[in-house]
């Protein structure tokens, strides 16, 4: 399918995440996420034995891939690529087969209790597209950690970071080429 | 063919055989999806500042056909700057919660049985009312508590000053910040306050003691340190658990649970021993120095190594780290520090080692808040308080403590513990007693004592269950509350406003305190017609205009020098007028004048228990969150954090339900998961504190995870000030099986 030039990517400062959940509230309020689900949490991962320890703490979601397991798998067609490569579900189109939560490598998917359609980020697309320029996470983060912008224009502050900073995508063994990045 | 064409050649096609036939080409995909709308916007946004913490960030509610959709952080705010944590997102969750306290309520059954009855609003004040007026009469104004916590408070703290009772306390002091304020105002002749002066934008290196930015999540604060991050400043974090603020350091020190005062010392030995400290800033401000380097001169790395379990090296090391960064280097002070009993003198500890560094009013350091000047409502004056507060047994009793101490006002409420006649009747808002305060047994004996309690809620409280009547009281977006007049980096008055009428039939504080008054015979002390209006003549007073900081929230004022290099006065208010290492006021009172190491304050675990360590949870208020729906979505319930040798000793399994039991045989009444890990000190368990409720009217929090509370059965009391030390509780663990 077509896609405009713009490629939508968020990149995430695992540096200076909390982990406080803020942007999961965010976008519960913002996009009237359904009550004990969450399209936005927080992962934290430990490493090594008391007390020499690292660890990360990172907000996690759709990884908005460009090669997406859930477009490719979707028997109907409602999962598709939107503007800006977002990766959307149209709910009129969703069965709730459910391939989808099966194909994704990062569990950001799951079924809408009262639409039983397919539920996950839309990377505030109707923000994004609607002149606001940032998600609702984004917007709220206290620490400033998350950054969404547009990879193809390259004095873009996404593109920016990505350029300066070490940079890793999760699973990239899924060979699904996320546009959710993290700063080391 | 255009994929356009065809589509509509398509629906058109299919329209002859199927009514609504736009589903069979959607069907396929071929045709453009509408994008996701969830229309969240508010028709209206009104500015108002947030309660659900205490940190007071300015919000921008958006109301969509007279509902609140939505809160997101107001730009114009100097401490939101835009942006929120969760639990000031999660607003819409406390408002909207279905099990609010939506009428007054009579008790109608044994207090704590939670059986009441609903009343009408004059049903219920005349009660409270002719109950104030009998205990005023039969034991004088004094017997009559306020516990309050929050911004509401305000208007109730007004009544009880014009009722003429001294006797209001918030757990805030002695359960929390009031080691600290003590600690600093005996070395700077200031204490902290909220928000904390810490500029740690501007730092270079940042010790947090204790402290658990990110986790602690005062918005403005995790802010500063997420721009300290950025700008590469040197963070040293000392903690018996590996917290987020540690995984963003360049030191931890993991060091053993109750020895923070000996590692302070050592870093003092070190910085005066070696000249690491600001001598010209010294010779300026200071107070004491050589006294101060005698003290500390035992005092070495070496002699610290086996009480604080820290290499002697890694505490010379980060010495050397603080004094490369100083003058910008913050010494945080933390913010619950009521931790072992000596927490006045820690707490000194670090504003003296701040001292030496040259930090306290200098850029990276503490800087000199400033406040907007706003004339006070012009009230009538209070009338004369005859009586001495009650929390201390003698006035001469933690002689620094300058506020009331809640436990204390629980003794005072027991008959027996004191001579003087006592307290008869409390007022409880938006405190939580039950929960706040330790020893919990001793506070419920307390209040079956009581002649009566009234509580002023939103929620259907532990100490709202407890209540002879219970008032329920409308949210901070219901209505409007006094003016905040932070000192801050920059002055500025923020309003809090009516976002929405309140629900069911809960009231605004201010409407409660009035009409209180008004059935007190105070009706002169509630001159205004409603709270927006009492803000308005201050507002007013001060030469600006109310309308505009409706419209904006906020209202700036001038900035101001905030630093000594700025031109900042550089008054200290101890008697000295210095900054005082060594202090005549404590040794003239009995105490020591430099803190000192006392072996004996430190209590290891008995075999088998491990100490109660708890703290908070970036999602959760205290216990006050726990039932907001939007927040236990995200954080239902504590965990208790055991480290991983510990767990594999007991054979407890990651997710394993447990109960805790005290050394004094308490067991904690509801189970917890255990959380298998290796960021805990094995001396220690950990929990975040909130959890646990027993209200019946929590329904989401009700019985979900353990409350730290009420295994504090012992507390060690600070003989400076009268701060009740809780981390000094040891616990074991009682498998779900063995429980029953």
């Amino acid at each position: 399918m077509a896609r405009d030039r713009k490629r939508y990517a968020m990149v995430i400062d695992t540096r200076t995440c909390v982990g406080c959940s803020a942007c999961a509230i965010a976008c519960k309020t913002e996009n009237q996420v359904a009550d004990g689900h969450s399209r936005v949490w927080i992962r934290t991962l430990t490493s090594g034995w008391y007390p020499a320890l690292a660890m990360t703490v990172r907000s996690e979601r759709c990884n908005q891939c460009t090669d997406a397991p859930c477009v490719r798998v979707c028997p109907t067609g409602a999962s598709y690529y939107g503007p800006g490569g977002i990766v959307l579900v149209d709910p009129d189109k969703c069965t709730g087969c459910k391939a989808c939560i099966a194909a994704c490598p990062y569990g950001a998917r799951f079924i809408d209790p009262a639409t039983h359609t397919a539920d996950k980020c839309t990377l505030c697309v109707h923000r994004l597209e609607n002149d606001v320029p940032t998600t609702a996470c984004q917007e709220i983060c206290p620490t400033e950690s998350i950054h969404v912008g547009d990879l193809a224009d390259p004095s873009s502050e996404v593109s920016r970071l990505l350029a300066e900073r070490d940079h890793y995508t999760l699973e990239p063994e899924a060979g699904t080429r996320p546009n959710l990045f993290y700063l080391r | 063919m255009k994929r356009r064409e065809f589509v509509r050649i398509g629906s058109t096609a299919t329209a002859t055989a199927l009514v609504g036939g736009g589903l069979t080409t959607r069907w396929f995909g071929l045709d453009r999806a509408a994008l996701p709308q969830p229309g969240t916007d508010g028709d209206r946004i009104v500015p108002s500042f947030c309660e659900i913490c205490f940190w007071k960030c300015g919000i921008l509610a958006h109301v969509k056909n007279g509902r609140v959709t939505k809160i997101r952080g107001n730009p114009r705010d100097p401490l939101s700057q835009g942006h929120l944590c969760p639990r000031g997102a999660a607003g819409a969750g406390l408002l909207y919660d279905p099990d609010r306290l939506k009428r007054p309520m009579l008790r109608r059954d044994a207090r704590g049985s939670q059986v009441f009855e609903e009343v009408s609003w004059d049903d219920a004040l005349s009660e409270v009312a002719r109950n104030f007026e009998r205990i005023k009469r039969e034991w004088g104004a004094g017997a009559l508590v306020l516990f309050s916590h929050g911004y509401g408070g305000n208007w109730m703290k007004h009544l009880f000053k014009a009722y003429g009772s001294p006797n209001i306390a918030e757990p805030s002091f002695a359960q929390c910040r009031g080691p600290r304020e003590v600690g600093f105002d005996l070395t700077f002749g200031s204490g902290v306050f909220s928000p904390e002066p810490t500029d740690m934008m501007n730092a270079r290196c940042i010790v947090l003691i204790g402290s658990h930015l990110g986790e602690n999540m005062h918005n403005t604060q995790v802010r500063e340190f997420a721009q300290a991050i950025r700008n590469g400043a040197d963070i040293i974090t000392v903690d018996p658990r590996f917290s987020v603020a540690a995984s963003k350091s360049r030191y931890w020190l993991p060091i053993k649970p109750g020895t923070d005062l000996a590692l302070l010392l050592a870093w003092m030995n070190v910085v005066i021993g070696e000249g690491l400290y600001d001598r010209e800033y010294l010779d300026q401000y200071g107070y004491g120095f050589d006294q101060l380097r005698a003290h500390v001169a035992p005092y070495t790395p070496e002699w610290a190594y086996p009480r604080t379990g820290l290499d002697p090296d890694l505490i010379r090391r980060t010495a050397h780290v603080m004094a490369g960064a100083r003058p910008a280097t913050l010494i945080h002070p933390g913010r619950h520090v009521t931790w072992y009993g000596n927490d006045a003198q820690r707490s000194r500890a670090i504003a003296m080692l701040n001292a030496l560094l040259g930090s306290w009013g200098r850029k990276g350091g503490f800087y000199l808040p400033a406040e907007m000047e706003l004339p006070p409502y012009p009230y009538p004056g209070y009338r004369e308080q005859g009586a001495p507060a009650a929390d201390r047994p003698q006035p001469s009793d933690y002689p620094l403590a300058d506020e009331l101490l809640t436990q204390g006002l629980c003794e005072a409420t027991i008959p027996g513990l004191r001579e003087q006649p006592g307290v008869k009747g409390w007022m409880i808002n938006g405190s939580n007693v039950l929960t706040s305060i330790p020893n919990p047994a001793q506070t419920r004996k307390a209040i079956q004592e009581l002649e009566f309690l009234v509580t002023v809620e939103v929620l259907p409280s532990e100490s709202a269950g407890w209540s002879d009547v219970v008032l329920p009281e409308a949210t901070y977006l219901e209505r409007c509350d006094e003016l905040l007049v932070p000192a801050y980096r920059q002055p500025y008055v923020a309003v809090r406003q009516e976002v929405v009428p309140p629900l069911y039939d809960s009231k605004p504080g201010w409407w409660i305190a009035k009409e209180l008054a008004s059935r007190l015979g105070l009706g002169d002390f509630f001159p205004w017609k409603d709270g927006m209006e009492y803000a308005r003549e201050r507002v007013h007073a001060a030469g600006l205009d109310c309308d505009v900081l409706q419209r904006d929230g906020v209202i700036l004022g001038q900035l101001q020098p905030i630093y000594f290099e700025e031109g900042a006065p550089a008054a200290f208010g101890t008697p000295s007028g210095k900054i005082e290492l060594y202090s005549q006021r404590l040794a003239s009172l009995g105490f020591d004048p430099m803190p000192t190491w006392h072996d004996e304050d430190v209590e290891d675990p008995p075999p088998g228990y491990y100490r109660l360590l708890f703290g908070r949870a970036p999602v959760h208020t205290f216990g006050r969150t726990a039932n907001n729906r939007l927040l236990s979505d995200v954080f239902p319930e504590n965990e208790v954090w055991v480290n991983a040798r510990v767990a594999a000793h007991w054979g407890l399994k990651d997710g394993e339900r447990v109960y805790l039991k005290n050394q004094d045989g308490v067991r904690s009444t509801f189970s917890a998961p255990v959380k298998v890990t290796e960021r805990i000190h094995p001396d220690a368990v950990y929990l975040v504190h909130g959890f646990g409720h027993t209200a019946k009217g929590l329904r989401v929090a009700r019985g979900r995870g353990i409350d730290d509370n009420e295994l504090v059965t012992r507390y060690k009391v600070d003989p400076l000030m009268g701060g009740t030390g809780m981390n000094v509780n040891f616990v074991t663990f009682v498998r779900e099986a063995d429980a029953r």
